[in-house]
Order: structure tokens, then sequence, then C-alpha cells
């Protein structure tokens, strides 16, 4: 039995599968199927200051090896989500991270002042969405905007603060420097690819947004890429994803840099996949004599 | 613990027409807890996605599906044959009410008519409605008759009557207690305005993409009435299939 808590940032997790965020919501319904203690943590849906009703349906479209998503950050509001959900999230003895999203640099920093009093444990600066027409992707995709949303959160957030980076840019590792060194404490990636996907029959989008963003296997070489670039450019905690299914997925994310996981679609096609790689992952690590799930980071061989 | 997923062994299978096929499967669990107008959602090997088919009947351990082939991945669920398995969560969403006593009017279109049959086998005074493009595409006939006063509907007469639902429904509404249906939105869209008119209570089980199927993607989102006079987004999986008619925004 390898040891698989990590440490980032300071805070415990007692094994490195966390729930990506938009793809448990607050947790409630998958603690229908197992209790939420299983995980290593769940990044909640994005939040905003103000309830979003999101974006008109169909939001979801199947590709080959994924999908497209354009949810469009429906949430309750920051307020409604302390009140009704993080009390009881807070008992379900896992980590709980706060994804926040804005669309003026100010939201981000009265949420992450507002988040900062609360029980949360983390709290990850959705910077990456690009499915709202305001904020989200435009904060994430330069390293001046970076720098800036970065540094100004950096003066509100009292929790450790991910940043988690968007894969439609050009250079993903000056991205993660600038997020470095203005204050973040880890780095999460990737959110999804912009897509689109049209009906031949009737030459409309299938996504009422006409744009979504693409998740799922499709997506996982192009995440181990940028995982590995991100790690050679940055000394802080990388949590990785993008197309995570199984456990050799975890086992490859980890050795090209990842230094905890999340997993997110792999959960509609199986809701219990996280269990199932944690299991995996052990096996594994006990075959190849690693003690523990730590020695396994970073470990990729180039020569 | 309130949802599974399992495989479920598939004992029977039938072809109804060229494109619908008839499984049964088994999981005495999941047949115990399933209720009218809920849903399961289907594994696709190889696929991300699941789909959601209705629970069409229940018959002991056995669950009745019955879909069409309308892309890749109901025709890769269409070549699993008796012996091997589907993979479902169920039973998941919002169902019917049922009121057993009330004279219940049940009405499908095409695709939209599995489910009205085990809800209809709960009323023991219920007209059912089914309406098909012809004679090639009509299914569950036989079942309809045997469990209330059945109406089976053509739109050119090739079986049963020539027409669509709602010319059936005018005949029996003003007999109704309740009326609930399945079908087309524009199907559906008719049925409700009928029921408003005559001031009889509808539900109707509405169709969206799905991603998780138990309401934390927030993806089957349709777009509702609520009680405070504005509008705002429910979901299809959680919140529904089956929905007040007068909740929905056409
Ligand atoms: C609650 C519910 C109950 C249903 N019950 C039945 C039933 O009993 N019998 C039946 O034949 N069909 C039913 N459907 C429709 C069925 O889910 C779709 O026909 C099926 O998903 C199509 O998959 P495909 O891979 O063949 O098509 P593709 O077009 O290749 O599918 C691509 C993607 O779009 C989704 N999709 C396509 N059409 C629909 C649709 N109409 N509704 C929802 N998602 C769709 C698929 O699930 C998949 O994710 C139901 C749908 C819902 C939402
Ligand atoms: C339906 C859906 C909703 C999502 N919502 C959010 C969100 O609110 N905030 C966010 O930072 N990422 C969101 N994401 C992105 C995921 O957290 C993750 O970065 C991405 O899906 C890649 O991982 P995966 O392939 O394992 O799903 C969403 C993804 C999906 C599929
Ligand atoms: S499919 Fe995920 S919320 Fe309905």
């Amino acid at each position: 039995m390898a040891d698989l808590s990590v440490k980032i940032a300071g805070v415990e997790f007692k094994n490195p599968i966390i729930a990506a965020s938009g793809t448990i919501g607050f947790g409630h319904e998958y603690s229908e199927f197992y209790p939420l203690s299983e995980l290593g943590g769940i990044s909640c849906k994005g939040i905003t200051l103000k309830e979003r009703h999101g974006n008109p349906p169909p939001r979801i479209a199947e590709t080959p090896s994924g999908m497209l998503n354009a949810v469009g950050l429906q949430n309750p509001g920051v307020e409604h989500f302390i009140e009704d959900d993080l009390p009881w999230l807070s008992e379900q003895n896992t980590v709980v991270i706060a994804n926040i999203a804005g669309s003026t640099k100010e939201d981000y920093c009265e949420m992450a002042e507002r988040l900062s009093d609360t029980e949360i444990d983390m709290i990850e600066l959705n910077i990456s969405c690009p499915n709202v027409k305001e904020g989200g992707v435009q904060f994430g995709t330069s390293c001046e905007s970076v720098a800036s949303i970065t540094s100004a959160v950096r003066k509100y957030c009292k929790k450790p603060l991910i940043v988690k980076l968007s894969p439609n840019v050009a250079d993903i590792a000056s991205i993660a420097k600038a997020a470095e060194s203005e204050g973040a404490d880890a780095l999460s990636l990737i959110n999804t690819l912009t897509g689109m996907r049209i009906d031949i029959n009737t030459r409309k989008p299938i996504i009422r947004n006409i744009t979504g963003g693409l998740s799922g296997p499709a997506v996982f070489p192009v995440a181990v890429r940028m995982v590995w670039q991100v790690k050679n450019a940055v000394s802080i905690p990388v949590i990785g994803m993008g197309g995570i299914t199984t456990w050799k997925d975890a086992a490859e994310m980890l050795i090209a840099g990842a230094d905890a996981l999340q997993v997110g679609t792999a959960l509609f096609t199986d809701p219990y996949s996280p269990l199932k790689i944690k299991q995996g992952l052990n096996d594994y690590l006990d075959s190849h004599n690693f003690k523990s799930v730590t020695e396994l980071t970073n470990t990729v061989v180039t020569s | 613990m309130k949802y599974d997923a399992r495989p479920c062994p598939v004992v029977k299978k039938f072809q109804l027409t060229d494109t619908i096929y008839d499984f049964r499967i088994l999981n005495k669990d999941f047949a115990a807890a399933a209720k009218p107008g809920q849903f399961v959602h289907i594994l696709v090997p190889g696929k991300t996605l699941r789909r959601p088919i209705s629970i069409c009947d229940v018959n002991g351990a056995e669950l009745r599906l019955v879909f069409e082939v309308r892309g890749e991945g109901t025709d890769i669920l269409s070549q699993i044959e008796v012996g091997g398995e589907l993979d479902i969560i169920a039973p998941l969403g919002h169902g019917f009410t049922i009121y057993p006593e009330k004279r219940t009017v049940f009405i499908g279109g095409g695709i939209g008519v599995p489910p009205m049959l085990y809800a209809a086998k709960h009323c023991k005074n219920s007209v059912t409605i089914t309406g098909f493009r012809d004679k090639s595409a009509v299914i569950l006939e036989d079942d309809f008759k045997k469990i209330s006063e059945h109406i089976l509907m053509t739109d050119n007469g090739s079986a049963g009557s020539k027409g669509f639902v709602t010319e059936a429904l005018k005949e029996v509404i003003g007999n109704a207690e309740y009326v609930c249906a399945c079908g087309s939105t524009a199907m559906l869209r008719g049925v409700a305005e009928m029921a408003k008119q005559v001031g009889v209570p509808c539900e109707i089980s509405l169709e969206e993409r799905m991603a998780c199927g138990v309401g934390a993607c927030l993806g089957c989102a349709v777009l509702v009435n609520r009680e405070d006079g504005t509008q705002g987004y429910k979901h299809v999986c959680k919140n529904g299939p089956v929905f007040k008619a007068e909740e929905v925004v056409f």
C-alpha cells in the first residue's frame, strides 16, 4: 500500500484525485454514489459574485473521444454557496476548493476576500472559462493580464491560491511564470480547449452558444504536454487535468509533472472512475516499488 | 446511496421496426425502484457520454427499454445481444405524478411513446393515444390495448385513424381529469395548449442533451417559469424529465 497523500501549498490531500470544477457541482449528487471522503478533494462549480443563469440550451455536444460544453457558469452566487452548500461540504472530510470567476478584477477580489473568511481550504482562480462573454478567459490569455489579476487577488486572498490556466494560449510556460511571480501558490491546468460542432443536416452549430469547451480523452495529450512544459518552468505545485480517464492516464500525468490531479469528464462516463483510478494508481506504485505517489511526480525520462 | 451504476444482463431482445429495438434487462434493485417517467443512463462502449433512455415498462426484475437508432451511440447499443450487458445508472429523474383513480389521458408521439406504457399501467381508468408517421413506425399497439382504452393515430392513416394525436385528444379531453404526454416539442406544445384551454392539469416529458444525468454538470438546461414570475433554468435529468406543462417555456 503506497502512500497516496500529497501536500499542495500546505494543504494535505489524502490522495491526489480531485474532482474537477463544473463536473461535480457542489458534491451533493455524486455523494449519492460514494462518500466524497474517498476523493482527495473537490473543486466546486465555478461561482460568481451574483447568481448567473448560464447559457441557453443545448449546452452539450459529444465529440470523438470527448465532449463540448457551454454551460456558461450557471451558479447561485457566492453568498448562496457560502450559506447553503459550504456548511455541508466542509463536513465531508475532503479538501474543498472554491473555483471563482468574474467579469471584472473587482469581482474576483471581492469573492476572494469573502471566501477567505470561510471554511474553504483553497481558492482556484478560474481565468480560463471559454463560455462566458465577459471575463473568464480574457484574463487568462496574456502574461500581463494573468500577472495583473493574480497580484490583485493575492492582496485579498488569505487562502492558498491556485491559478487555473487556459490551454487556448501560444506559450503556456510564460503564462505560468507570470502567475507564479505574482504570488500564485499553485497552478492547475488545463481548462477546456475552445471547439465547435455543426449538425450537417440543419447546418446549425449543435451548441446554442456556437462554441464550447472541449474536454475528455481527446485533450489528454495536449494536457500532458502543457503540464510538462509548466512543471519545467515553475517551482510551485502543479495540478494536472484534462482527459484523465484511467489509472494509466493518472500515472502518465504525474510522470509529466503533476503533483495532484483533477478528474472531470470521466465522471460522466463512469461515476466511479475516481475510485478506480485511485486503486489502479496504488497498484501501479506498489508494483513499481514507489513508496509514495510524490516519488512519481516529474520523473519523465527525456534522454 | 441513492445512485448506482451497474452492468445489467440483456435477457431478451426484439426488433420492433426497421430502426426500433426492445431490450429487457435484469436488475431487481433498479426494477423495484423505477417509477413511471423515469429514465436510465446507458454507457455506450467507446463513447464518452451515456445515452438517456426512458423506462418503458417493468416486469418483476426486468426493465424494458425501447429505443430508436438515431446516431452512432444508439447504433452501437442496438448491436448488443442477449447474454451481453448494458451498464446503466438507474432509475433517474423525476417522473409522472400518477393518480390511479383519475380519468387520465396518456399521449405519446413517435419515440416518445415508450414511457407512456409504464405510466398508463398505473392508472385504472386511462385512455392512451399514440401517434406515428405511418404504419411502419407503429410500436407497442398490443401492449397499450391490453391495459387501456387505446387510440392509434398515423399522419397518413395507414394504421389507426388519420391525423395528429391532438385531433384524438380533442375528442376525449372533455371527460379527462389529467393529461400526461411525451413526444416532439410541437406535439407537446399542442397538447399543453389544449389542456390549458379546458383547464385540465397536464404533465409533459422533455428531452435535452445530457452529460452526468444526475444534476451535477448543469448541461441539460430547460427554460422554465419560476414561482416568483421570473424565468430561469431547470435541469431535465434531475428536476425532470417530467415537468408541469405550465412551467415550461416553449
Ligand atoms: C430523458 C430522456 C429519455 C429518452 N428516452 C428515449 C426512449 O425511450 N427511446 C428513444 O429512442 N430515445 C429516447 N431518448 C432520446 C435518446 O436519448 C437519443 O435518441 C439518443 O441519445 C441519441 O444518441 P445517438 O448516439 O444515437 O445519436 P447522436 O446524435 O450521435 O448523439 C450525439 C449526442 O447527442 C445526444 N442526443 C442526440 N439526440 C438526443 C435527444 N433527442 N435527446 C437527448 N440527447 C440526444 C446523445 O445522447 C449524444 O450525447 C430520450 C432522451 C431523454 C433526454
Ligand atoms: C460540464 C463542464 C463544466 C465545467 N465548468 C467549469 C467551471 O465552472 N470552472 C472551471 O474552472 N472549469 C470548468 N470546467 C473545466 C474542467 O474543470 C476541466 O478543466 C476540463 O474539463 C478538463 O478536464 P477533463 O477532461 O477531466 O474534464 C468544466 C468542464 C465541463 C466538462
Ligand atoms: S446532465 Fe448533468 S445536470 Fe443534467
